[in-house]
C-alpha cells in the first residue's frame, strides 16, 4: 500500500468511530453472549421469540399461585390494573387493549411477578400469555401460544391507535 | 418614582382583583414602601437592651461532610402515594412539594419519582450501558469509560405524562398541596455525555429508526425511542445537580430527553437496542397511551405540552391578611421556551402578564410573578402560559372534551385556585 493509501484508510477508520471525532472512543466490544434476553424485546411480528408454548389452563395455574394476589382471582378484581377486561378499575386491560399480544410474553417474562421478576420459564411466560388472552376472550381456551401463533393473535384494539409521532413528530399532541 | 404604600387604590392596577403593573417589582416597592430606618439614632455608649438569642452565645457546631437541611424545614419532604399499597407497595409515585420551595431548581432530595417495581440496588462497577441491534459495532461502556467523555450541562424539567391527574379525573377537585396535585414535576441541572456521541461510536445503521431503551431495574422497563430524538437532544445523565445522580434518579447513569415525557428517561439505563420499528413495549401499548373521547387512542404521545401552576398561593394556604402579595408560580412546556404567562385574579375576566424570571430556558421550568393587592375578597387566581410555539394552555372543559372520562395524562389545563373571603385557598375547577 502506499503512504497516500495508508493515510486514506487510517483517516477512514478514524472517521468511522474506531475513535470516534467527539469521544475516546473507549467501547468495549460487546458480543452476543453477553447481552441478557432483557436487552432486547419480542417485536410485535415475533422476531426474538424463543422456543417452546403453553397453554390457558396451565396457565391458570400459575396465575393462580403467582399472579392472583395483586391481579385479582379471575384477573378483572385487581388491585393492581387488571389484565382481563372488562372490568371496573382499569380502562385499558392487557389482555385486550394492547395492540400485540408479543408484548404480553415479553413483559411477563422480564417483569412478572413483580416480586420475583425473570424467575419465569418461557413456557411459562407462553402459558400465562395464553391464559390471559382466554380470559378476554381473544383466543380459544385450548390454544397454543408458542412462537408462530402468539404474533397471529389479532389484538380487537390494534387498529384502534393513532400514531401521534409518526403525525407530527415532537409537537405535543 | 412611584411607590406602593399600604393604600392600593394609588397602586398600578392593570387587570381585575388587584393585579398590580408588573415594573413594581423592579422598583422594589412591594416589599413594604420605604418607611423605617431613618431617624433611628442610637444612644452613645449604652448597650441596647434586646433580647439575645441563646445561639449568639455559643460556638456553632462542627462542619459536616454532606449538609442537610435546617431541623425546623424538615416537614419539606416529597407526598408519597402507593396506591397498591397493600400487595405492591414498590410501585409507588413521590411529588414535589414546589408549594414549599422557590426559584426553579428543584433539591435532588426532592425530585419526584415515579417507581414501576421499586428503587434497584445496583453496583456501579458491574453496572454497563450496551449498544446493540442495528449498529456496525456492539459495544458497552462501564462507569470508567464514560466518565472520560466530554460532557455537556443543561437544566431541564422532567415531568411524569400522570402529572396532575386527580385534576384530570376526579368529579370534585382535590384539597391538597402541590405536591399531590402538581408534584410529577421537577427541574435540575444534569450533566452528561451527549447520545450522539455514544451512538455515533457504535454506529446506527440506516435502518436504526428506533433504540429500545432498558433499565437495569427489577422489571426492566423499556420504552422505544426515536433516534431522531436521541441524536437531537438525548443525554446520557451522570450528574444531577453537580452530584452523582441519585438511587431514585436512575444511579449509576440514565437517559435523559428533554421536553418527553417522564417515563421515557429511562433510568438506571442499561441498553440501548437499535430496531427497525417501535417495540410496542408494555407501556407504550397500555399505561402510557391516552384513550380519547371517541374511544380510540393515540400512542407514542412523547412531548409534554405548555403549561403552568400558581405556587404561591396555592390550594392548603391561607392568606395571612389583605394587602400586597406577589403572586408567584412555575410555567413550562415541552416544545420549547415559555413565551408569556398571564395571570388573572378575577376568573379569566381579565388578564395581566407576569414577569419572567430570566434566564427563561427552553424545556426548563421559568418561574413568573407579579404584585397582586388582595383586598380581602372572594378572588378567582389563573394563569395561563404561553410557549415559543405559540401554544397556549386549554381550559380543564376543552381538556375534559378531547379525552375519554378515564384518562389522566397529558393533563395541561389552566389550574384555578379560589380564594375565600377568610383567605383560604381552594383547588377548584373554572
Ligand atoms: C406483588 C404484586 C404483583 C404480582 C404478584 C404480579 N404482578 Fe403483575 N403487575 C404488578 C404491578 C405493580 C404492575 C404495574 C407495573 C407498571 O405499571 O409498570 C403489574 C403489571 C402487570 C401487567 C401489565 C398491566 C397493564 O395494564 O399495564 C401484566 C400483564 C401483569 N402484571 C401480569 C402479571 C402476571 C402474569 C403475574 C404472575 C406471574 C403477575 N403480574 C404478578 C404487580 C404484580
Amino acid at each position: 500500500m502506499s503512504t497516500r493509501n495508508l493515510l486514506a484508510a487510517a483517516l477512514l477508520a478514524v472517521m468511522s468511530g474506531a475513535a470516534s471525532a467527539e469521544g475516546p472512543g473507549l467501547g468495549q466490544p460487546l458480543s452476543d453472549e453477553e447481552i441478557p434476553f432483557y436487552a432486547r424485546y419480542v417485536m410485535p411480528d415475533g422476531r426474538g421469540l424463543p422456543e417452546g408454548g403453553g397453554t390457558a389452563a396451565t396457565g391458570s395455574a400459575i396465575y393462580a399461585e403467582k399472579c392472583a394476589t395483586c391481579h385479582g382471582a379471575t384477573g378483572i378484581e385487581g388491585p393492581v390494573m387488571p389484565p382481563v377486561g372488562p372490568n371496573d378499575i382499569w380502562a385499558k386491560p392487557a389482555g385486550r387493549y394492547w395492540p400485540y399480544a408479543t408484548t404480553l410474553f415479553d413483559y411477563i417474562r422480564r417483569a412478572m411477578p413483580l416480586d420475583a421478576p425473570k424467575s419465569l420459564s418461557d413456557d411459562e411466560a407462553y402459558a400465562l400469555a395464553a391464559f390471559i388472552l382466554a380470559a378476554n376472550g381473544v383466543i380459544g381456551e385450548g390454544d397454543t401460544m408458542d412462537a408462530e401463533s402468539l404474533p397471529k393473535v389479532e389484538m380487537p384494539n390494534r387498529d384502534n391507535f393513532l400514531d401521534v409521532w409518526a403525525k407530527q413528530g415532537a409537537t405535543p399532541w | 418614582m412611584k411607590r406602593a404604600t399600604d393604600h392600593p387604590s394609588v397602586l398600578d392596577h392593570v387587570a381585575g382583583g388587584g393585579l398590580l403593573n408588573r415594573r413594581l417589582l423592579l422598583q422594589g416597592a412591594v416589599a413594604g414602601g420605604g418607611a423605617a430606618l431613618a431617624g433611628a439614632t442610637m444612644p452613645r455608649a449604652a448597650r441596647a437592651q434586646g433580647a439575645i438569642p441563646e445561639w449568639a452565645t455559643v460556638a456553632g457546631e462542627r462542619a459536616r461532610g454532606y449538609g442537610m437541611p435546617a431541623e425546623a424545614e424538615a416537614h419539606v419532604q416529597r407526598a408519597i402515594l402507593e396506591p397498591f399499597a397493600d400487595v405492591a407497595p414498590q410501585f409507588s409515585l413521590s411529588g414535589t412539594p414546589h408549594h414549599r420551595l422557590r426559584g426553579t431548581i428543584t433539591p435532588n432530595g426532592l425530585h419526584f419519582e415515579v417507581h414501576h417495581g421499586g428503587r434497584p440496588n445496583i453496583d456501579p462497577e458491574r453496572h454497563r450501558l450496551m449498544i446493540h441491534g442495528l449498529v456496525e459495532r456492539p459495544l458497552q461502556f462501564d462507569l470508567g469509560a464514560l466518565e472520560r467523555y466530554p460532557m455537556v450541562t443543561a437544566t431541564h424539567f422532567l415531568e411524569c405524562s400522570g402529572n396532575s391527574l386527580f385534576n384530570a379525573i376526579m368529579p370534585d377537585p382535590m384539597q391538597a398541596g402541590c405536591d399531590l396535585l402538581h408534584g410529577l414535576l421537577s427541574n435540575t441541572e444534569w450533566t452528561g455525555i451527549p447520545m450522539n456521541v455514544l451512538l455515533d461510536e457504535a454506529g446506527v445503521k440506516p435502518e436504526g429508526r428506533w433504540l429500545v431503551a432498558t433499565g437495569g431495574d427489577g422489571p426492566s422497563l423499556a420504552r422505544s425511542i426515536p433516534v431522531e430524538k436521541l441524536m437531537e437532544d438525548g443525554m446520557l445523565a451522570l450528574y444531577q445537580n453537580g452530584e452523582r445522580i441519585r438511587p431514585e434518579q436512575g444511579y449509576p447513569m440514565r437517559l435523559l430527553l428533554p421536553g418527553f415525557e417522564g417515563n421515557m428517561n429511562v433510568k438506571w439505563l442499561t441498553s440501548l437496542w437499535a430496531t427497525d420499528a417501535p417495540a410496542h413495549t408494555k407501556h407504550e401499548s397500555g399505561e402510557y397511551t391516552e384513550i380519547l373521547a371517541d374511544g380510540s387512542s393515540v400512542k407514542f404521545t412523547f412531548a409534554m405540552g405548555v403549561k403552568s401552576v400558581i405556587t404561591h398561593p396555592s390550594a392548603t394556604m391561607t392568606m395571612s391578611g389583605s394587602g400586597l402579595y406577589e403572586l408567584s408560580g412555575i410555567a413550562w412546556s415541552g416544545a420549547g421556551p415559555i413565551r408569556k404567562v398571564e395571570v388573572s385574579a378575577d376568573g379569566g375576566a381579565s388578564w395581566a402578564e407576569a414577569e419572567l424570571q430570566g434566564p427563561v430556558l427552553p424545556r426548563a421550568l421559568t418561574r413568573f410573578r407579579l404584585p397582586w393587592a388582595w383586598e380581602g375578597a372572594p378572588s378567582l387566581l389563573m394563569s395561563r402560559a404561553e410557549d415559543a410555539t405559540g401554544a397556549v394552555q386549554p381550559t380543564r372543559e376543552a381538556w375534559k372534551a378531547r379525552y375519554d372520562a378515564s384518562n389522566f395524562l397529558h393533563y395541561n389545563a389552566i389550574q384555578a385556585w379560589q380564594i375565600t373571603a377568610n383567605g383560604e385557598v381552594q383547588n377548584v375547577y373554572a
